[in-house]
């Protein structure tokens, strides 16, 4: 009975996931001189990979700094807003969330252009800082590495809004009076109380942030410049411009490979209990 | 005429057995308890007639049918469940009315208010279960399992959740709806009090088997081994033996060297390795041994506790061999009250007694020990 | 001091509200934008008001095309993901089996793993398989990715489902399926319901997938992203405000209905 449910999403998956990946790691390993009119030869040399990361390493660096950037960022800009929502915002509470999630309906495309508008050299923003001499006459704010991490936080902060809701929704403030009454004051209330129980929602988000903005080529591309291009950029060009597969397959595998060991090492820090609580 | 019969019901959860061979008779109409601590297999032996557990090995039968195998939703019987388990999506009519609704009674709107008017919830019918205070949900729970007139009404710690004042008027409502619909309902509950309030007939459960089944009042003046004297209220359980001879009805024993005389009839040890146990409301106080009415027995300690508890006052005498007696003293005001380290003499008529058997080597088990046990119920 | 009290009280709802002002001031933009002529094509700027972008809408040749396109694809995958998702989110929670964990590794993976990679990965499989691009590959796709978020959404509703509701209906002569009809799926639609906006939302916003493995089929997104190169017509910014809208809209009907029971 379970596997007759199971069945038709797992094939799914099966087929549409796992055998194109198998497929994808497959292709990283056949011979670069082939294309796609000739074929590829299989070799089962991994060569593609060290030529892969000796061309792209600026990249992929570039990438895993940027998402890491930008998930601080999200966890800086989304803690608030998560805890204002789910302890400060009494019945406005349901508004807020709606208004946190609303935005999604907007395709994400049309906000990061928007984005560009934002930050264009001839728009308010920029008028403003250079009035105020935080940016030079001719500072700009668009086609910066910073247009490029701002845009990720943007796209990316309810991914760590919501997780940090479910898990400070639960929260019973009588705790916080508690530590107060045990001498914790503010700070060391929310260090050794508000915090650790929050940990789970942290886990969730932050790991819903960076997947996604490590791979992520869109804001690079519309808000940035090829000195700002992320690894999304290569594999994307490698694949539909340059149709050069086995790199493609290769940089695609380098960028998993590296999500993998990032994520791994996290949870082991944080104690992989911390996701349990969660899902 | 028994409705209810359990015969060698059995349950066993892999090497556990949860229920051991039970055997029960439940009379038509009758209030019954199932009475025992946690994990004693009462709530197991309440689902294996509910039909959601299914039985290892054993019969069950209401009436003439055996219902041993039927599903669930086959059985002519209903739960009131501990959690109530209310249906948080349908209105409080619709909860009451889903029984009949599965069966396709006709006349359902009706049933349902006469049903709401018994359980005292006029006009509840359009709320929702999350509107309601805990007492009205038991209530309305009630009115959904009794409305399919079932043959046996079940309830599984039904008033666990309530606050000890709803728990009292609850106690005596569900009596009242008892006598009034005339229903046999099977109640199990950790709550000595609940059960001897309600049920005519109390069966005390330990370990997956029966210990001592009767009407309330009887198994708490003459229980049937240490664990229900224990269990249902408190005693204190003297290592005795019997000895041979005793004249008058009259059966001697001797525990640290003291002779003491138990009525034949108030004898429930199968050896002559017993306890000699006493009620510590049926021990009295005296300032020394020529205090002692006559026809009383008695022993010698000191008072080393003094707990003062409103309808009563509670003492602890140490014996002379370290054993320490619970007694309990009524406030009636005429008292005289021993003070802290005073010695004294515990004393209580024999027709108070009771032998019950004793394990080998098993020593005296007072009161203070008992009350551990009712903190873990 | 008692002003020092109130800040301490209420600075992380101002905090909070000013991030909020961050998250919605793109969609300003946009709506400011869709009410707005601009001097020239590829300037943005504030120039004068119209309405003629909300009049005619599908003035711009193409757009509303793949506006369409995008609301069959969406409805399309959205059922099949729906579907398949619920069921497995019911076989996951209902039943202890071999192979449990490891379904659940299969779900997670696809969300943790970049778009690029399984947008690439699927091109290479329709590739290799010779299966022509268009509307039923961008379906297949979307459901792939759409799938995990379903089965985990009504997954984590089954499972604050008390089990003795589901007793209580059996001990109420409810046999399976009517325990099913008359508890378990009305308890479980929210849940269902939620995961289906989801999926819908996910699929119709897509554009990095879809540009995979769309063939010469255009979406919404991939007009947008191959407008953005010319500049983009003002309509664009039309739907843009309008999906906005009709998501208020929705969540504000939903909240209008009689409240039912939480748990």
């Amino acid at each position: 009975m379970p596997y007759l449910l199971i069945l038709p999403a797992g094939l799914w998956l099966i087929v549409f996931f796992v055998v194109p990946a198998v497929q994808l790691f497959a292709t990283s390993l056949y011979d670069p001189s082939g294309s796609l009119a000739t074929g590829y030869a299989m070799t089962g040399d991994l060569g593609n990979y060290p030529r892969a990361l000796g061309d792209y390493w600026p990249q992929l660096l570039r990438s895993l700094g940027y998402a890491a950037v930008a998930t601080l960022a999200c966890l800086a800009l989304g803690f608030p807003l998560a805890y204002a929502i789910a302890l400060k915002a009494g019945r406005w509470r349901n508004m807020l969330l709606v208004a946190v999630i609303a935005p999604f309906f907007t395709s994400f495309l049309i906000r990061t252009l928007a984005w560009k508008t934002i930050l264009s050299d001839t728009g308010v923003l920029v008028g403003l800082l250079r009035h105020a001499h935080l940016l030079g006459a001719d500072g700009r704010l668009l086609a910066t590495p910073f247009a490029v991490v701002a845009g990720l936080t943007y796209n990316f902060l309810p991914f760590m809004v919501l997780p940090l809701y479910a898990s400070l929704e639960r929260f019973d403030r009588r705790l916080l009076e508690a530590a107060g009454d045990l001498y914790a004051g503010p700070v060391a209330g929310f260090r050794r109380v508000t915090l650790p129980l929050a940990a789970p929602g942290i886990v969730a988000g932050t790991l819903l942030t960076f997947i996604p903005a490590a791979g992520d080529y869109v804001n690079a591309q519309l808000l940035g410049t090829p000195r700002t291009a992320m690894i999304g950029n290569v594999i994307d060009s490698a694949f539909l411009v340059r149709l050069d597969y086995p790199s493609a397959a290769a940089l695609s595998f380098v960028l998993m490979f590296a999500i993998l060991v990032l994520t791994v090492g996290y949870l082991r820090r944080v104690g992989a209990g911390a996701l349990d609580a969660v899902s | 005429m028994a409705d209810l019969r359990l015969t060698g019901l059995t349950k066993r959860f892999g090497a556990l057995t949860a229920v051991d061979d039970l055997h029960l008779e439940v009379h038509s109409g009758s209030f019954f308890a199932l009475l025992g601590a946690s994990g004693c297999g009462k709530t197991t032996t309440l689902r294996m007639v509910a039909g959601l557990t299914e039985p290892t090995g054993g019969q069950i039968r209401i009436g003439d049918d055996d219902i041993t195998r039927l599903r669930p939703y086959r059985r002519p019987v209903n739960t009131v469940f501990q959690s109530y388990a209310l249906f948080p999506h349908l209105s409080v009519h619709e909860n009451v009315a889903f029984g009949l609704r599965r069966r396709r009674q006709r006349d359902i709107d009706r049933q349902v208010a006469d049903m709401l008017a018994l359980v005292q919830l006029d006009g509840f019918g359009p709320r929702r279960p999350a509107g309601l205070s805990g007492g009205q949900q038991q209530r309305v729970a009630l009115a959904r399992a009794l409305i399919n007139h079932p043959r046996v009404l079940l309830l599984d710690e039904p008033l666990g959740a309530l606050d000890l004042n709803l728990r009292r008027r609850m106690q005596i409502e569900l009596k009242r709806i008892q006598t009034e619909v005339g229903v046999t309902f099977v109640h199990v509950t950790h709550d000595q009090e609940e059960a001897m309030t309600m049920a005519d007939t109390v069966a005390v459960m330990n370990a997956g088997r029966i210990e001592q089944l009767g009407p309330p009042a009887q198994l708490y003046d003459l229980p049937g081994t240490p664990f229900v004297a224990t269990f249902l209220g408190q005693s204190n359980l003297l290592a005795a033996h019997s000895e041979p001879g005793g004249e008058n009805g009259e059966l001697p024993v001797s525990a640290y060297g003291g002779r003491f005389t138990v009525p034949r009839d108030r004898c429930r040890a199968a050896t002559a390795t017993v306890y000699l146990g006493v009620r510590p409301e049926k021990l009295h106080l005296a300032g020394s041994p020529d205090a002692v009415p006559p026809g009383h027995q008695h022993v010698a300690g000191v008072v080393t506790d003094i707990a003062y508890v409103g309808v009563s006052t509670q003492y602890l005498v140490r014996t002379g061999w370290g054993t320490e007696l619970s007694v309990f003293a009524p406030s009636t005001g005429a008292e005289e009250r021993p003070e802290l380290g005073a010695p004294v003499v515990a004393y209580w008529h024999s027709r108070h007694a009771f032998l019950l058997d004793r394990p080998d080597g098993a020593g005296d088990r007072t009161a203070p020990a008992d009350l551990s046990v009712d903190v873990r119920a | 001091m008692r002003l020092g009290r109130w800040l301490a009280d209420h600075w992380v709802l101002g905090a909070g509200l000013v991030v909020l002002a961050y998250l919605l001031l793109p969609v300003a933009v946009v709506a400011g934008l869709s009410v707005n002529r601009a001097s020239s094509r590829l300037s943005y700027d504030f120039h004068e008001f119209t309405l003629d972008w909300w009049a005619h809408p599908c003035g711009s040749p193409g757009m509303c095309a793949a506006v369409v396109r995008s609301v069959q694809i969406g409805f399309l995958s959205t059922l099949v993901a729906t579907v398949l998702g619920t069921l497995m989110a019911f076989g996951l929670t209902r039943h202890r089996f071999a192979g449990r964990g490891a379904t659940s590794i299969l779900v997670f993976l696809p969300m943790a793993t970049p778009e690029v990679v399984m947008g690439s990965s699927l091109l290479a499989l329709f590739g290799a398989a010779r299966v022509p691009l268009g509307f039923a590959t961008i379906v297949i796709a979307h459901v792939m990715f759409c799938v995990s978020f379903v089965v985990v959404t009504v997954r984590a509703r089954l499972a604050g489902l008390d089990p003795q509701l589901l007793e209580a209906a059996a001990d109420l002569y409810a046999g399976p399926w009517q325990a099913f009809r008359r508890v378990t799926l009305p308890l479980a639609l929210p849940g269902i319901v939620a995961a289906a906006l989801l999926a819908f939302s996910l699929s119709f916003d897509d554009f990095i997938v879809t540009n995979f493995n769309a063939g010469t089929t255009t979406t919404f997104p991939m007009y947008v992203w191959g407008a953005a190169q010319r500049g983009i017509p003002p309509q664009v910014n039309v739907i843009g405000t309008a999906m906005f809208l009709i998501a208020l809209l929705l969540v504000a009907l939903t909240m209008l209905r009689p409240r039912r029971a939480r748990f």
